[in-house]
């Protein structure tokens, strides 16, 4: 089984990579770029094969590694 | 004294701090990170400044989890000295022993440069032999060094005299000018600046030299 966690800076927490993005876009010429939000995407092989029980230990993964929920927020998916 | 020096692959001021210590006063040992316990009856224990694991995840975050990591916090829980030192303070707030968390630069930019720095908290073995409101220089080398917590903890830092170290000028975009951020009992210190590079005249200024020298002096007296 398959899992992918999403981890966010949480909202309000100044992105300063994000804001470097946006500015390189519009140095592009991209115009109409109102916020740029950078984050990271962990994919997981599992051998867990019940889909409720990968998710609590995927869960578990994130709030001891994956995240730090200091500062960012992470969802997790189970494919 | 005793010291011991954490080190992790990609730490690079490990050596730097073990002469730091040692002309303290200090008999260094040098610790690797897969160890899971401590030599006997450490008195302090630094944790250096590099790039632990390549940064990969978060910085401090990998190192934070290692095995010998456990044995720091539980020094730090009977009431031990820690020091980290810029990737060390990112390393001790992945841990939890420091509140908050290192953020990347708000410029982007690698920072490196010595810096102006007022001292706020004289409290604790590490900063009381310098003067309150002492304007002191140090380098700093960082992309990561933007101290960041909530409102209300940056508050309770200032209001329990656990700010060490402010910048005169912002480099990183840190909260509250914040350089170095002390626990409770003022027993464990992060900081983004590197004392061990200010230690001797030759070298970075000897700004530095006061933090080694306070603490030998509590433990010796101890």
């Amino acid at each position: 089984m398959k899992a992918r966690v999403h981890v966010m800076l949480k909202n309000g927490v100044l992105d300063p990579q994000g804001e470097a993005v946006r500015h390189a876009l519009g140095a592009l010429g991209f115009d109409g770029v109102d916020g740029v939000r950078q984050g990271k995407v962990i994919e997981l092989d599992l051998s867990e094969s019940n889909r409720d029980k990968a998710k609590v230990s995927v869960t578990d993964m994130c709030e001891k590694l994956l995240a730090n929920t200091v500062i960012e927020s992470y969802r997790v998916e189970i494919l | 004294m005793r010291a011991g020096v954490i080190v992790f692959p990609g730490s690079n001021c490990d050596r730097d701090l073990a002469v730091a210590f040692a002309q303290a006063g200090a008999d260094v040992s040098m610790i690797w990170h897969k160890d899971v316990s401590l030599p006997d009856n450490l008195d302090v224990i630094g944790i250096p400044g590099g790039f632990s694991f390549g940064d990969y995840l978060r910085c401090g975050a990998i190192a934070a989890r290692s095995p010998i990591c456990s044995a720091v916090v539980e020094h730090a829980k009977r009431g031990g000295y820690v020091i980290g030192i810029c990737n060390g303070f990112q390393v001790l707030c992945e841990t939890g022993l420091l509140p908050g968390t290192l953020m990347r630069n708000s410029e982007i930019k690698f920072v490196c440069k010595t810096i102006g720095l007022r001292v706020e908290s004289t409290q604790g073995a590490f900063m009381k032999t310098y003067n309150s409101g002492q304007e002191i220089q140090m380098p700093v080398a960082h992309h990561d060094g933007n101290y960041t917590a909530e409102d209300d903890l940056i508050a309770r830092l200032d209001g329990e005299d656990r700010v060490a170290f402010r910048y005169l000028k912002n480099p990183n975009g840190s909260a509250g000018d914040i350089a170095g951020v002390l626990s409770a009992n003022k027993r464990v210190l992060g900081l983004m600046p590197h004392p061990e590079r200010a230690v001797d005249a030759a070298l970075g200024g000897t700004d530095g030299t006061a933090l080694f020298a306070g603490l030998a002096t509590v433990l010796e007296d101890a």
